[in-house]
């Protein structure tokens, strides 16, 4: 399997990813603090459709569906130890993230 | 092997005092399992944002009921933590501050600066 995220690729993908999540949480804390929210449904379109804005909100979402696959994978085999069930939360969260991205992508890719 | 069977096992949760370097970690795994679980709710939240007036004021009206706001000081507080105690564990990754008076000062200044985030932000969204 060269796509299994385990070992020092999962710590490795845990690191890249939490430095742009983090990159981009600063960076939406600053811009909140000195321009405040968007105010209506109109400025939200306007700026969820500027393709480096969507782009970017594109990116926090795959890093941040890998993020926490990486994070749920460790916290579920740290305390599920029953191999089915294990098995079980393990593909209820995979399913969770998976579904979760869909829709994240969905809604962004009909704005760019 | 076998004298690995002899050690002593503590394991009586109300019992262990964690220094606090271990509670900033469980509660970084708190915290990261609390924003799973509201991810949907961003999405959600930001669908209704786009999708129209009606959709917007329906989220604006979600947003502004007291249920949501206690809900959302909780994700805030989780990220303002997750993030700043994060940022510990990238430095101590390259090795910064590992030493172990360090590492409990940086503890300290993980509940800090997390706690004064919270705080900020909370004006802004309350």
């Amino acid at each position: 399997m060269s796509i299994q995220l385990s070992g020092l690729r999962a710590w490795t993908i845990q690191r890249i990813s939490a430095i742009y999540i983090a990159l981009f949480t600063l960076a939406v804390m600053v811009a909140v603090l000195f321009n405040g929210m968007p105010e209506d449904h109109q400025a939200w379109r306007a700026l969820l459709s500027s393709p480096f804005i969507n782009l970017s909100v594109m990116a926090f979402f795959l890093a941040l569906l890998l993020h926490a696959w990486v994070g749920a994978r460790d916290v579920i085999i740290d305390y599920v130890h029953p191999l089915g069930a294990r098995f079980t939360v393990l593909a209820l969260a995979a399913v969770f993230l998976i579904v979760c991205g869909l829709w994240a992508a969905r809604l962004l890719l009909n704005l760019f | 092997m076998n004298s690995t069977l002899k050690r002593p096992r503590f394991l009586d949760l109300t019992k262990i005092r964690l220094p606090l370097p271990g509670i900033v970690s469980i509660l970084h795994r708190i915290s990261g399992v609390l924003m799973i679980l509201a991810i949907p709710f961003l999405i959600w939240l930001l669908e209704l944002a786009v999708s129209g007036q009606a959709a917007y004021e329906q989220a604006a009206a979600v947003a502004d009921s007291l249920l949501f706001k206690l809900a959302a000081a909780v994700i805030l507080w989780s990220l303002c933590h997750h993030l700043v105690a994060g940022i510990r564990y990238l430095l101590l990754d390259i090795d910064i501050g590992i030493e172990r008076k360090q590492a409990r000062q940086s503890a300290v200044g993980v509940f800090v600066i997390s706690i004064a985030l919270t705080i900020l932000f909370l004006g802004v969204i309350w």
